[in-house]
């Protein structure tokens, strides 16, 4: 469509086109290059012996019998380690709790890896791996928060870390209640537990390391590889231009891809002792143990209101699970979560409490949406809450509660020195999802429905979320452990009037390269198709930061812009040049360079490139390779994205099967950069949203063992678990970046799970159902419904 | 060690393999062809899904052994439609942004392929149902659904 245009000769904007993707034509015919699609010669495979003891003393391991088998090269325990530092990440003050990169000792969960098998093949690998025989003295097993805490209450009970002296880390402390909530006329109170999930990118993690004379080479399935880098060249106390490292092809992340994990640290520092490059690969298995979990939040929340629903009030302790080592990332979801438990709504006072819990099991980091999910669902639930008992429609609740379009920037109750909120439209996004869902006709349905024994229950449900992205303003990610907050971008123009775009952030299917290529084919007036997009490598890209918090287009995008206009500026000085013209005089097209009024001279595009490496054409002042911009962008705040869902559910009043029979999402990210992209991170996160309300959950037993380490256990939907999604959207542009966009990764998975839990619950309430906690499996809706019996 | 004899998107390829070794492995280690991935070791996500003498499978779930004397197409091993940049289901996946991430793609596309070569004309539902065995994280379906009826719809006559 576009290059149609561009053939005319008149050119339209990039940015807001559904142009079709860059990425695509390797990957759509299995030219795409994933770390294990890698191999180098003479490369080795590691696997690691994992625990299967929630927690234990290792009394010893025997690889005798492991040692002799076929193709075994080495078999490492903590021991052959001792030279190693811990996995970075935590700051020296919780140093009883930094992780070694093997089990020292004790292992704290089932997967905990306690020895590594190197060997010529994965197959040999394995086979010796089962051979390693480990020899455990079990100790008391906590696995969930509420064991964790019950052993505090006991000055004898189990510590997971000793050295520590508590298994629970107060980050926030508990406030007594405010007056406006014990004064408020109605008070209500909730717990509500939000699921473990587990993140599943469909390429497990992978690595490969090659430590050569002349420095260290990896390539890892990482979502931010400049952040290894560092890290790595801190860990072995290297100088950075002797490590490279390289993220390729990333098959999905979804916040697990930048969590630190031992083969990162172990793949290198084996490959340095045997001289030969190094390769880990998880089964899936593996990494349903091992690749940190998210959410597993408990939410203890109270509120105070009147009879209009107006809310007076909001109290919240997060218990956040931790799972075994803590993770930096994992120490900070409960912040978001207690920043964003006001949701879209001016409430006055907000009062919230995290403690962060150690528990026997995986640890528990990002999974897309990391803390805002849990704050949205809990807000969300309670507004239904307050709205059933009060007999008043949960839309009337929402809009007595709103934050109005001209209050912005609103500074959060629950921290109004970090937390203001950018810009947003609430009340008209409800409008908007009102009029597609067609709501008052749906309420009239309902009645009319559930009066009905032959049809399925109706239950509609709604959420008005909000979420913080755009990651971030100067110490925000420096607390993540991450080198810095802002973002870079290096444009270059070749001498053919080609550009290469470097860009910081690292992407795992976001389509980067085609919006980044939009951005800057707008800014600077290039086509399309002669800019490339690169990144994920620190020898190409010498710094960035990474793709995480609803941040690639927030940031960087905003930060190729910044490089574009450089880029252009230069240009136009060229090109008025060489045309002598005034540069105020010269028009810019995909085609070239005009001076206004005399469209019959021109420049094009590689005749400016060209002069912008040859001294004697181009003006005084200006030297060789002019036409190169980079920008490190610093942001002045967070963006916040919002939206508004509706969920419309049909349960089997026989089986207690919940069938999603409309899906309607209203989205506000500001600026859309390209339709098609965003639709496809709406989708995705909307998938994963609906998919924890009803069918994900990460369990363990009573002794820390997983329930659900396969995805035979643990429900990832198909295609026929899903419906399909009808799509709306307003538009408030941030103010906070040059492009008005504010990110649109996470927004799906923040805004959907209250949308269908309220939505099952509704269906639920002639039962008496006031609250539901995730997954609503059939099982625990048939149990709602009063077990029924009977056929359909 | 046993010697099989595999016909791979249409050229003969023979090698000594371990009984144990799976299809995929043979692929993806023996013949390089590393198109064909592995996304779990349950035969739950399909991301292996190749095609053995016309049948999708998954190629986690074969072992080489098994598949000597048949013939296996890759997701390589699709040929162009005429007038397209790419076979009509993979011009679909293009068209209609039907990956994202693309690891789960080539398995996707090929379970695509053997569906529209039973089915040329499947509605919704029958697109939804008969893809139950390949995962994908990062679309919610919904596009690679658009890409099918896209690629039933624009698939040459045959």
């Amino acid at each position: 469509m576009w290059q149609a245009a561009h053939q005319r000769g008149k050119r339209m904007s990039l940015v807001g086109a559904a142009v079709k993707r860059k990425e695509d034509p390797n990957l759509l015919v299995g030219r795409g290059r994933f770390v294990d699609d890698i191999k180098l010669p003479g490369a080795l495979f590691m696997t690691f012996v994992r625990s299967t003891e929630a927690h234990a003393r290792i009394l010893s391991i025997d690889t005798n019998e492991a040692t002799a088998m076929p193709g075994v090269v080495a078999i490492y325990t903590i021991d052959d380690f001792a030279d190693l530092p811990t996995i970075p990440g935590l700051p020296p003050e919780v140093a009883p709790l930094h992780r070694p990169v093997l089990a020292k000792g004790t292992v704290r969960f089932v997967g905990d890896p306690v020895a590594v098998v190197v060997a010529e093949d994965r197959y040999q690998a394995a086979d010796a791996a089962e051979a390693v025989l480990v020899d455990y003295d079990p100790l008391p097993v906590l696995p969930s928060i509420d064991t964790s805490l019950a052993a505090m209450a006991d000055p004898e009970g189990t510590r997971i870390y000793p050295d520590l002296q508590t298994n629970a880390l107060p980050i926030f402390p508990e406030e007594p209640p405010a007056p406006e909530l014990l004064n408020a006329p109605m008070r209500l109170a909730q717990t509500f537990i939000n699921n473990r999930c587990s993140a599943v990118p469909i390429e497990p993690l992978a690595v490969i390391a090659d430590w050569a004379p002349s420095g260290l080479t990896v390539h890892a399935t990482f979502q931010a590889p400049h952040h290894l880098r560092n890290q790595l060249t801190l860990f072995f106390g290297i100088p950075q231009h002797e490590c490279r490292v390289i993220a390729p092809d990333v098959g999905g992340g979804f916040g697990s891809k930048i969590c630190f994990y031992p083969e990162f640290f172990l793949a290198p520092a084996i490959s340095r002792k045997l001289g030969r490059p190094v390769k880990a690969a998880q089964t899936r298995t593996e990494a349903m143990l091992h690749m940190h979990h998210g959410r597993a939040q408990r939410n203890d929340v109270e509120v105070g209101f009147d009879a209009t629903g107006k809310v007076h009030a909001l109290r919240v302790h997060t218990y956040q699970d931790v799972g075994s080592y803590p993770d930096p990332t994992g120490m900070g979801l409960g912040v978001l979560t207690s920043w964003m438990s006001c949701g879209v709504y001016a409430i006055p006072v907000a009062q919230t409490a995290l403690t962060n819990v150690i528990t026997n099991t995986t640890p528990v980091a990002a999974y897309r949406g990391a803390g805002r999910p849990e704050a949205s669902f809990l807000i969300e639930r309670t507004m239904d809450m307050i709205a059933d008992e009060l007999g008043l429609d949960p839309a009337a609740v929402r809009y007595t509660n709103f934050i109005q379009a001209d209050q912005f920037p609103y500074p959060a109750a629950t921290n109004p020195e970090a937390v203001f909120y950018d810009s947003g439209n609430y009340p008209a996004a409800l409008d908007e999802l009102k009029r597609m869902m067609g709501y008052d006709a749906l309420l009239a349905e309902q009645t009319a429905r559930n009066a009905d024994p032959s049809q399925p229950l109706m239950g509609i449900g709604l959420s008005c979320w909000l979420e913080i992205a755009g990651f971030g303003p100067n110490g925000s990610l420096e607390g993540f452990g991450h080198l810095g907050s802002w973002e870079s971008a290096q444009i270059r123009i070749q001498p053919d009037g080609t550009a290469i775009v470097s860009a910081g952030t690292s992407p795992h299917g976001q389509g980067n390269a085609t919006a980044f290529a939009q951005i800057a084919g707008d800014a600077m007036g290039i086509d399309f198709d002669a800019i490339h997009v690169r990144f994920g490598d620190t020898e190409t890209q010498q710094q960035g930061i990474g793709t995480m918090g609803s941040r690639a287009i927030a940031v960087c995008g905003d930060a190729i812009k910044k490089a574009s206009v450089q880029i252009r500026e230069r240009a136009v000085q060229i090109a008025a040049h060489m045309l002598e013209a005034a540069p105020e005089d010269i028009e810019v097209s995909a085609d070239g360079f005009a001076v206004r009024g005399t469209p019959a001279v021109t420049k094009s595009w590689a005749d400016v490139a060209t002069a912008a490496f040859q001294p004697l054409q181009l003006p005084e002042g200006m030297g060789a390779g002019t036409l190169d911009a980079t920008v490190f962008n610093e942001v002045p705040n967070f963006s916040f994205p919002s939206g508004a869902y509706g969920c419309i559910v049909g349960i089997d009043r026989v089986t207690g099967d919940v069938n999603i029979e409309r899906y309607v999402v209203v989205d506000d990210c500001g600026t859309v950069i390209n339709p098609l992209l965003a639709e496809g991170q709406v989708h995705g996160g909307v998938a994963q949203g609906i998919s924890q309300a009803l069918y994900e959950h990460f369990t363990y037993d009573e002794n820390g063992q997983p329930q659900t380490s396969t995805l035979v256990d643990y429900l990832v939907p198909a295609a026929s678990d899903l419906p399909s999604y009808e799509s709306g959207r307003i538009v408030t542009p941030t103010p906070v970046n040059s492009l008005g966009a504010k990110g649109i990764g996470e927004s799906g998975a923040v805004g959907a799970p209250p949308a269908v839990v309220n939505a099952v619950v509704d269906a639920l309430s002639g039962f008496g159902v006031r609250h539901m906690d995730m997954p609503c499996t059939p099982e625990k809706v048939w149990h709602a419904m009063g077990q029924p019996t009977g056929s359909n | 060690m046993t010697e099989v004899n595999i016909s791979v998107n249409g050229a003969h390829t023979s090698a000594e393999v371990a009984p144990r070794t799976l299809l995929v492995h043979y692929l993806r280690e023996e013949l390089g062809l590393t198109g064909t991935h592995v996304g779990c070791d349950t035969s739950n996500c399909g991301a292996c899904t190749v095609h053995l003498d016309g049948q999708a499978v998954k190629s986690c779930t074969v072992l080489a052994v098994q598949a000597d004397g048949f013939a296996v197409t890759t997701i390589e091993g699709l040929q162009p439609a005429e007038g397209m940049d790419y076979h009509p289901v993979q011009q679909g996946f293009h068209e209609c942004h039907g990956l994202q991430c693309g690891y789960c793609t080539p398995g996707m596309v090929m379970a695509c392929v053997a569906l529209l070569d039973e089915n040329p004309h499947p509605t919704e539902v029958e697109i939804r149902t008969s893809l139950e065995g390949n995962l994908c994280r990062c679309t919610g379906y919904q596009m690679i659904v658009d890409s099918v009826l896209w690629a039933a719809e624009h698939a040459p006559a045959k």
